[in-house]
């Protein structure tokens, strides 16, 4: 077994194990910083499978923004934050016995197409690579996703401004 | 490497997204699991990337469209939960009443 295979498979099982915790941790803050844990060692994965930008990526986009993100939203719900303060549905056993179903059919189905495929030294995804085919071949769809992102940002502003007016002239009628 | 572990892998982390979506009451919560799930999709098409040894590198510059609709609809999707809050009080997707029209 290679140094790479083994270091493959302790950021899997870091993975695997943050993952659970962030699903089943009962302290909501917890489960976020949980979650920052198994992206990174997401991103860990992604440098051994030779996607060098897309690691970085990672880490400057989820682990830097979205997981600050999530805090946020968490601090602005005055959400409680001690212990059992993230609870549960009450289907949760239910959950638990899909979410093994989706697990097991899924991984079943991996093994059986590509199970005896190996990864034999993948050429490097590094920016320079990356950055001339997306610039090349796939120029469209970046520029509708560019399109996307800022329909995004305006749907986001209007929604987070447009119901506090709403809110306020709501207020305003009840007191007439 | 053999390319059924990042696949197990992927598959397993997005079993538990979607306990995650499925368990949880609040919201903010439901869209880790989203995001977990989504992030499964994205080692499978590295994975896929690496093996298939392509020169164009689809599989990558695919993941990062990936991430890019991901932190998209992160944003939106709090958006909607914070807009829920202060029209209901509660972010708690159980609590929601069914008839809320303000």
């Amino acid at each position: 077994m290679s140094a790479v295979e083994v270091v493959f498979l302790v950021l899997a099982a870091v993975c695997v194990f943050s993952g659970l915790q962030a699903v089943t941790c009962d302290r909501l803050v917890h489960a976020a910083l949980w979650f920052v844990l198994t992206l990174g060692s997401l991103a860990g994965t992604f440098l051994l499978l030779a996607a060098e930008l897309l690691a970085w990526v990672q880490v400057l986009v989820y682990l830097g923004s979205v997981v600050v993100l999530l805090v946020f939203a968490l601090m602005l719900t005055r959400a409680p934050t001690g212990s059992g303060s993230a609870t549960f549905t009450r289907n949760r056993w239910l959950a638990a016995v899909i979410g093994t179903a989706t697990s097991v059919g899924l991984g079943v189905l991996g093994w059986a197409g590509f199970g005896g495929q190996e990864i034999v030294s993948p050429t490097v995804g590094s920016p320079e690579v990356i950055g001339q085919v997306l610039f090349t071949e796939w120029v469209l769809p970046f520029e509708i996703l560019s399109l996307v992102l800022l329909a995004a940002l305006v749907g986001a502003i209007a929604l987070s401004t447009g119901q506090r007016t709403v809110g306020d002239s709501g207020a305003a009628d009840g007191d007439r | 490497m053999p390319l059924a572990w990042p696949l197990i892998l992927s598959a397993v982390l997005f079993g538990i997204g979607v306990y995650g979506v499925l368990a949880r009451r609040h919201a903010v919560l439901v869209l880790i699991g989203v995001e977990m799930m989504l992030a499964a999709v994205t080692l499978d098409l590295v994975a896929f990337d690496a093996w298939w040894g392509e020169p164009s590198h689809s599989g990558q510059v695919l993941s990062l469209f990936v991430i890019a609709l991901a932190a998209a609809e992160i944003g939106l999707g709090l958006a909607i939960v914070l807009a829920l809050y202060r029209a209901t009080g509660t972010a708690d997707v159980d609590d929601v009443p069914a008839r809320e029209r303000r």
